[in-house]
């Protein structure tokens, strides 16, 4: 390939120099430039190896369908693999490099590959994979390639993106309009406009970074006077008009998912800006005009360096200044190549023309005579020849219904263009079939009853004159769907070649043994797709998975027809009945980044924080997550461990007092007239007499019967309760309560109000608790064992003023209160609560020794009640009242619930004491190691009351039923097997005497 | 993607809400029988085109609305509050009542 930068003319900058590094090595281009064309200018040939036979690449196009030339662009965290370089504008300093080759795409060792191509057919891996070698390798066939599959997947496989975090930060964006238009080639344009007129908003997204489709690439003055003019009207119009912005999918109702590719052009981004920007877009009309691409033919060797399509030569000749060869072959078999082989023939290229067809009209003749083409009826190429690049062709001639071998051509430069496939995808992803046309070869998007339409060559009509004429016509439309005026404009026709296309799919020869790829990207060659029918693969969704046909990062954009028709061949059939593959999104792809946006590291999800999270802070705690909360997990003193740590804390709290956080608890306020009522019914135990004054421990359940949640609800008053949840189940809960008030029970008058975020809670536990309250509450007397028993309940005031309800209510089992103060007060709560504690020698106390309290005690918590609990299963199916009505009662007594081999809440220990166990292990018996086992371990802590370890779980049958026997706690890939007793849940207290004293 | 007219906050995104279920359930009495709460809770129809349904406005206004939504094509026809009596304040308040 000989290619040259022209002197004058395109849409490049002379004026600015930009310097590139490719592949180690700095070169020039222009501003205006895509960093192929600027490859291309440089004369650099092969860009790249293939997939799977490391195959010699270079610029096989000149827009996003782009298999040849990927690259990969920039370096460390932000090395970006797998870049169509047609795609990639040129910036001072863009650093890019080949891919799938070592040392380098010009010398690589992998091209070896190629040697091997026999392996690499159309579903060897499933054959290998599978068991079954190739028979030639006999029954070892297997373990040898099993030997040989490290080398080779490391030879095979595209970029490789960076391991490090992404550091870029990617926006998400919303937006709302009348109209929105895909593409601004002549039909997007003037759609655009004529709705813009019309007083529509209107946004016109374009993937590329100036606006004007195919119109950029054509080079008279009077088209580009017009895309110019039409561009200042828009303006005015007050288009929305975004660049390097792709439609990469269409969704229900009307919405676009949109890219927006904000500094991936920029040398050096401005900070505040974002890499991309990922939309959705609400439109009430979407028109797609997103064109049509240039289908190559399969024949030998047609993925060699200096074969591209023929719009492609005329997109880097006019408006890239760069002439890709001097001695041009051009293969056609239709009209469309004609213009650009004239434009190339007026630029100074040698250009011989191909056309498959034995027919041509006058006017094309006119066209190849003017521009001094010599041209070549009934005649395709049948090879290329050259190693890396293209020197030559062998040619061949109709001859009868196929092809023979007619001669050789040199030539440094070959355009192809086997037809145009108007671009259906965004079509497809609403569900679509697109319909073969069979005089236009190609397939075009039927009208759908959703307000999406099609214009321009997306529609299959192939003239500017007529896009334009099909923007105007389909814009009317949409006004006047919109409730607007506008003129109504017959809709063009289909097609517009003077010569109707010749189909060619393939050029082959008997006799002649060629490789001729369908897909670049995957290495999936014609024979690939024959074999796979030869093994029984017809269904074209079948021929896809088996080959992998379509599966690239082109998404099939080049190989599908091809591959259809050479499949429908197979069968003896025609492309319509093969079917077509659904195009799904993206229509290009979208970085990950783009579509996480902001949503990483600590705002990944919401953080919750309670109003004494810098208080406990200020203490020394280490925090953990609990849901979105952020709870102490622990408060070491100097030099402790997490588990010497707790161990202290549970310790000093059964044996003075401990003070922990409990504001995540969920909390509800539940007032009116019939609040009692509504208790009544929620919880399976009753309510319907619960004295103000007192709190009572209650467990509803859902419809089917089974666990929802757990807590406390205190009475203040006549219609005003209290309810607390569980940290998991708080919103849950919430939303229960409101949906069976406002659907079902819609006669209850009450109100239900979360109130989790307006009290904070101390829980102060242990023998001293109620010292430490009476020295914090301004009047001592209300905290007396005989004016507050245990689930009692009083609002009172702590010194200072502080509004106060406290509850005499215990989950870590010894003498405890939780005590609730107004949000903003919870720090001085701490700071009344603390000085107390420490007079008893208290502690602070965090979510682990929370945990290993409640475990002694045999006290659920989410890790329990996760939603396959019943209440008996729980150990609590007393608290289900048989004389009461509640939800969950009916069907908690379905006979499968009530089987009496179902897992029960039990105790864990192990049978040696000295030993430790984890959460999630199976509980086995013991002469069965094997399966799903006869329970699980759900907690696990060292008891400190115990002086073991201990654990709560469910086994089948409860405790009753394994009394006495050793059982194994199964816990194959990380500990290994325990040998564990069943014992009580209730470990520690069991009678509860220090709860209630 | 779905938006949905609260009747209360006017359109916003589904994801504002929280999807409930068939609104056409007649939830039997708590003394039923488990044969007909068995029937309302596992019992449901999958329904293909036009079907009310209970959503939660649970990141607005908190309101339970029946929507009237097309599972096909994800049309909506109507929405209105699930609770009798605010949909008869707003009905009022439409037709310039008192409110
Ligand atoms: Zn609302």
């Amino acid at each position: 390939m000989s290619a040259q930068r022209l002197q004058s003319g395109g849409r490049i900058d002379r004026q600015q120099r930009i310097e590139f590094n490719w592949d180690g090595r700095s070169l020039r281009g222009y501003a205006g430039d895509s960093l192929a064309s600027a490859l291309l200018a440089s004369n650099e040939t092969v860009l790249g190896r293939s997939f799977k036979y490391h195959r010699p690449r270079g610029i096989m196009s000149a827009g996003v369908e782009e298999s040849g030339a990927m690259v990969t662009i920039g370096r460390g965290a932000r090395r970006d693999p797998n870049v169509k370089a047609t795609m990639q504008e040129l910036y001072q300093g863009l650093h890019a490099s080949g891919q799938n080759a070592w040392p380098n795409v010009r010398y690589d060792v992998g091209a070896v590959n190629s040697l091997f191509g026999r392996f690499f057919a159309a579903g060897f891996y499933y054959k290998t994979f599978m068991g079954l070698p190739p028979f030639e390798w006999g029954s070892k066939g297997t373990g040898l390639w099993m030997k040989y599959e490290k080398i080779i997947r490391k030879a095979a496989g595209m970029g490789a993106a960076s391991r490090e975090p992404d550091p870029d930060v990617y926006d998400h964006a919303h937006g709302f309009c009348d109209v929105l238009v895909v593409g601004s080639g002549p039909a997007g344009l003037q759609a655009a406009l004529t709705a813009a007129k019309a007083g529509m908003e209107v946004w016109l997204v374009e993937q590329d970074c100036l606006l004007g489709g195919d119109l950029l690439n054509l080079a008279d003055e009077k088209t580009e006077k017009k895309r110019l003019e039409l561009i200042a009207e828009l303006e005015q119009a007050g288009v929305r008009m975004m660049t390097r912005t792709t439609a990469f999918g269409l969704y229900d109702n009307g919405i676009a998912g949109l890219l927006e590719r904000v500094t991936d052009h920029l040398a050096a981004a401005p900070a505040h800006l974002p890499r991309q920007r990922f939309w959705t877009l609400r439109a009430r009309h979407t028109i797609v005009a997103s064109g049509a691409m240039e289908r190559g033919m399969a024949f030998g060797n047609n993925d060699r360096p200096g074969i591209m399509n023929v719009a492609a030569g005329r997109t880097y000749l006019n408006r890239y200044a760069v002439r890709a060869g001097q001695q041009v072959v051009v293969a056609t078999n239709n009209d469309s190549a004609y213009d650009s082989a004239a434009d190339l023939a007026a630029a100074g290229a040698k250009v011989c023309l191909l056309d498959a067809r034995t027919r041509i009209g006058s006017n094309m003749l006119d066209i190849a005579g003017a521009a001094n083409i010599s041209l070549h009826t009934g005649s395709v190429p049948l090879n290329a020849r050259g190693l890396p690049a293209v020197n030559g062709i062998d040619v061949a001639a109709a001859a009868g219904d196929g092809w023979a071998f007619e001669s050789r051509l040199n030539c440094d430069l070959l355009l192809v263009s086997g037809g145009w496939s108007p671009v259906v995808h965004l079509m497809s992803h609403r569900g679509v079939k697109p319909v073969w046309d069979a005089e236009q070869a190609c397939f075009i998007a039927p009208p759908i009853e959703e307000p999406i339409h099609v214009a321009g060559s997306a529609a299959g009509i192939w003239n500017t004159d007529a896009c334009f004429d099909s923007g105007k016509s389909v814009g009317a439309r949409v006004v006047k769907a919109l409730g607007g005026k506008a003129r109504a404009r017959a809709m063009p026709e289909v097609g517009g070649w003077a010569n109707p296309i010749r189909p060619v799919y393939e050029v082959r020869v008997d006799g002649r043994k060629t490789k001729a790829i369908v897909d670049p990207q995957h290495d999936v060659t014609a024979d690939d797709v024959r074999l796979a029918h030869r093994e029984g693969f017809v269904s074209v969704e079948h021929l896809k998975r088996y080959t992998t046909l379509g599966m690239a990062t082109d998404g099939g954009k080049v190989g599908n027809i091809i591959g259809l028709a050479l499949m429908a061949e197979a069968i003896g059939t025609e492309i319509p009945n093969v079917g077509t593959t659904t195009f799904r999104p993206p229509y290009t792809p979208v970085a990950i980044g783009a579509l996480k946006g902001r949503n990483v590291d600590e705002h990944f999800r919401p953080l919750r924080r309670t109003p004494m999270h810098d208080w406990n802070l200020q203490q020394g705690a280490t925090m953990t997550m609990a849901g979105l909360w952020h709870r102490p997990w622990y408060f070491a003193r100097s030099g402790e461990t997490i588990n010497e740590a707790y161990v202290r804390e549970t310790e000093t709290t059964r044996a003075t007092v401990g003070l922990c956080d409990v504001t995540s608890l969920g909390k509800i306020a539940i007032q009116g007239p019939d609040a009692t009522e509504l208790l009544n019914r929620v919880y399976t135990n009753p309510f319907a007499k619960l004295p103000i004054g007192k709190a009572r421990y209650g467990i509803m359940l859902r419809d089917d019967g089974m666990v929802m949640d757990d807590g406390t609800t205190w009475r203040l008053s006549e219609t005003d309760y209290f309810m607390t949840t569980t940290t998991a189940h708080a919103a849950k809960v919430m939303v229960w309560l409101e949906e069976l008030l406002q659907t079902r029970w819609q006669d209850l008058r009450v109100h239900v109000t979360s109130v989790s975020e307006q009290w904070a809670g101390s829980a102060v536990a242990g023998p001293k608790a109620r010292e430490v309250l009476s020295a914090c509450v301004e009047d001592a007397d209300v905290m007396s064992s005989d004016n507050f028993p245990f689930m009692g309940v009083i609002e009172t005031t702590l010194k200072g003023g502080i509004p106060c309800r406290i509850a005499r209510i215990s989950f870590s089992g010894e003498l405890a209160y939780e005590a609730y103060v107004p949000s903003d007060y919870a720090p001085a709560m701490m700071d009344l609560l603390w000085p107390e504690a420490q007079k008893h020698d208290g502690c602070l106390y965090g979510l682990e020794a929370l945990g290993a309290m409640r475990i002694e005690k045999g006290h659920v918590t989410g890790a329990e009640l996760d939603g396959r609990v019943s209440i008996d299963d729980a150990g609590l199916g007393k608290m289900a009242n048989p004389d009461k009505l509640f939800i969950g009662k009916a069907m908690r007594n379905r006979p499968e619930l009530l089987r009496e081999d179902r897992p029960r809440l039990v105790g864990i220990k192990p049978v040696d004491t000295g030993q430790t166990f984890n959460a999630g292990s199976i509980l086995c018996a013991s002469n069965k190691v094997s399966g799903l086992g006869e329970g699980w371990i759900t907690a696990v802590t060292h008891s400190p009351a115990m002086g073991h370890w201990i654990g709560i779980g469910f086994i089948a049958g409860g405790h009753q039923a394994w009394e006495g026997k050793t059982l194994v706690a199964a816990d194959p890939v990380r500990k290994g097997n325990i040998n564990v007793e069943i014992i009580s849940p209730h470990m520690y207290d069991p009678s509860g005497e220090k709860m209630y004293g | 993607m779905i938006i949905i007219n609260c009747p209360f906050c006017g359109p916003r995104d589904h994801s504002e809400f929280g999807y409930g279920g068939d609104a056409s359930i007649d939830y039997p009495a708590l003394d039923a029988p488990m044969d007909e709460w068995h029937d309302a809770i596992f019992l449901r129809e999958n329904i293909c085109g036009m079907q009310a349904e209970t959503w939660h406005h649970v990141n607005g206004c908190r309101m339970w609305l029946i929507v009237e939504r097309d599972t096909m094509t994800h049309e909506i026809k109507s929405v209105r509050p699930a609770h009798g009596g605010n949909a008869a304040v707003l009905e009022n308040v439409a037709e310039g009542g008192e409110s």
